[in-house]
């Protein structure tokens, strides 16, 4: 009897819990799903419109799926020649300033994780300092022109070589995910500090090397300020400042044709996809090994 | 046996031979009681020898902190600028130096449009602030109460995704959306109109980073203890109840330390969206004062010593702010950064 009451009211009380659960999941699934929609939403339009008549899309047309399809803004993009070498150059300034970034920070932030290491605190406070307290742009420059930098392409490779923020995060890692058993198997070994890094230390930093590149990489890729800033020239524009002057030609003004018009706003979808495809097709790959060992410790 | 027996005693034996030998080393070689001296030396010379045994470590660090020391501190010893008349190219300390005192600061703050300079840093960033900084939050919780682990980590791709997208194909896209024939902007063109420029800029930043900005606290939450989660369902706390008890609990020093951040930040918004999404049309709302350091101090005709004093002024209020949100929250919450 005792029992069976026991069982009815756990039975009841499991219907009464699971159904304003039932309710709690529901509404967190709607506006899960409606957060997707609104971030998948923009970047479908953009698809759809670059592969859809230029009429259709100036007019409203293009919504849901694409009128018309026509791969010349494709075309037409492709054969202008300032978008090519865009791309070039932004090759060249990704892959070598993400070189010259990761040579600076991984060797950093292994030192910085070891507390024997001379001098740490002060090291440290140098460091950290600069994450809230700095010269301003127009210092940077300033400098930038003494050092011969200025309209000078080399810039775009070795500005920003260091942020101390991934530095950090690489310290947080090495603390946390290199065996206290390898280090001291490599001391017996007699193994010094450069030989303890190479041997010991980078085969088990696959993790935060990727990350790094990801992060290093990605900044390179879309950097179009400094193109301005430091007053490059055109030729060696990176791909982003092409992109931005190719956005932001007007295609409004009355003396322009209007099939000039109808291409300059084919070009601004399509350009937009060969602009960011590399780094979404990239990023899934890598995006992995963010688990929390990479991006927690670095706000310790 | 008794060979193995002698080897494990002789092993002993070796230990404690080691152990006499580093107490010997730490005790330092005065055996004469200068008990008071004695620590200060000791410390030197575990220094001096760590030093020499491990020293190496340090070119490791080197290569970075020049860069830092030269890219970062060297810049700060240009702020001299904002106190001289300098013209391009003029060394900072030379023969030719004209010092001028405040007038650049003076001038800065007569500029007319001073005042909405500041009052649109201001609103932006806080209005930014109040918008972007719950919504991680939010998400980060939703997030973690799903149950299927598949679904959740789909959403996380998705959700970060954006971040990754540069600035310029993000403000292109905005002005395709609600510039002039854009498919949200009914005919209309948001580029234009002053009061669009604010929440234009927070909807798309929003739009960008919530995802991204939720994986420190998703990374925070999973470290939960699920036992907590079990307690809790035994007392009979919903799903829903159980985000207030147990999750929320979870990650407050997480969001007081991202707070007392942002805080810091209020006054310093990034230029590089602003400049991209400057419209003549939009200008009374859209500049801002870091904006104003690249277009008149950097580019315009207000000159270096002026543009120094300007980005002076932005990042004072900046340390300013930090210092009095770490100093409250260290009163309030007993947390703080440093």
């Amino acid at each position: 009897m005792d029992k069976q009451e026991l069982k009815a009211l756990k039975k009841k009380n499991k219907i009464k819990e699971s159904r304003t659960d039932y309710v709690y999941y529901a509404i967190c699934g709607i506006i899960l799903f409606l957060l997707a929609v609104v971030i998948i939403y923009p970047l479908y339009y953009i698809v759809i419109a670059s592969v859809s008549d230029p009429d259709a899309v100036l007019t409203g047309g293009v919504w849901l799926y694409p009128v018309k399809v026509t791969f010349s803004g494709y075309a037409n993009l492709f054969t202008r020649n300032d978008v090519w070498r865009g791309y070039f150059n932004t090759l060249v300034y990704t892959v070598t300033g993400t070189a010259f970034n990761i040579v600076l920070t991984i060797p950093a932030g292994w030192a910085l994780s070891r507390d024997y290491l001379p001098f740490r605190k002060l090291i440290m406070t140098l460091l950290i300092i600069t994450m809230f307290f700095g010269g301003g742009l127009v210092p940077y420059v300033v400098l930038c022109q003494a050092l011969g930098l200025y309209q000078n392409p080399l810039i775009l490779i070795i500005g920003g070589g260091v942020s101390v923020y991934n530095v950090f995060m690489c310290k947080s890692f090495f603390q946390t995910n290199v065996p206290k058993e390898v280090l001291e198997a490599g001391q017996i070994d007699g193994a010094g500090e450069i030989r303890t890094f190479f041997d010991l230390v980078l085969p088990v930093a696959k993790s935060i090397i990727s990350v790094m590149v990801l992060f290093y990489a990605v900044g390179h890729w879309n950097n179009y300020i400094d193109a301005f800033i430091f007053d490059i020239n055109r030729n060696f524009y990176p791909l982003q400042a092409v992109l931005k002057e190719l956005l932001e030609a007007t295609s409004g003004e009355g003396d322009v044709v209007l099939e000039q018009m109808r291409m300059a706003t084919q070009i601004k979808f399509t350009s937009i996809i060969v602009a960011t495809v590399p780094i979404l097709v990239v990023y899934p790959m890598i995006e992995k090994h963010f688990g929390q060992g990479v991006l927690v410790g670095s706000f310790k | 046996m008794k060979s193995l027996n002698g080897a494990s005693a002789e092993a002993v034996e070796n230990d404690l031979l080691i152990e006499q030998a580093y107490e010997a080393m730490s005790e330092g070689s005065t055996g004469d009681g200068e008990v008071v001296n004695k620590k200060a030396p000791d410390k030197w010379e575990k220094w001096k020898n760590n030093f020499k045994r491990r020293g190496w470590i340090l070119l490791f660090i080197i290569p970075a902190l020049l860069y830092v020391l030269l890219f970062c501190y060297v810049p700060m010893y240009g702020i001299l600028v904002a106190f001289q008349d300098y013209g391009v190219g003029d060394p900072i300390l030379g023969a030719g130096t004209v010092w001028v005192g405040f007038d650049n600061f003076t001038a800065f703050f007569s500029n007319p449009n001073f005042g909405d300079y500041f009052v649109n840093t201001f609103l932006l960033c806080f209005l930014g602030f109040i918008v972007g900084f719950p919504l991680p939050v939010i998400v980060a919780l939703l997030l973690n109460s799903l149950r299927s682990k598949k679904v959740k980590k789909g959403l996380q791709i998705l959700y970060y995704a954006p971040h990754f997208i540069s600035l310029v194909v993000m403000v292109g896209m905005l002005k395709l959306f609600f510039g002039a024939d854009g498919l949200f902007a009914g005919g209309s063109d948001f580029f234009i109109k002053p009061e669009a420029f604010r929440p234009l800029f927070i909807f798309s930043g929003n739009w960008q980073d919530f995802g991204w900005s939720a994986i420190i606290y998703l990374a925070a939450l999973s470290g939960v203890d699920p036992a907590l989660h079990e307690a809790a369902k035994v007392d009979g706390a919903s799903r829903f109840r159980r985000i207030f008890s147990v999750d929320l609990p979870a990650i407050a020093p997480t969001v007081i330390m991202l707070m007392i951040l942002s805080i810091g930040n209020l006054m310093s918004c990034g230029y590089e969206k602003v400049l991209l999404m400057q419209t003549p049309g939009n200008l009374p709302t859209s500049e801002i004062l870091s904006s104003y350091v690249y277009n008149f101090g950097l580019k315009g005709d207000a000159g270096y010593g002026v543009g120094t004093a300007a980005g002076l002024f932005n990042s004072v209020i900046n340390v300013a702010l930090l210092v009095i949100a770490n100093f409250t929250s260290k009163k309030l919450a007993n947390q703080s950064m440093w």
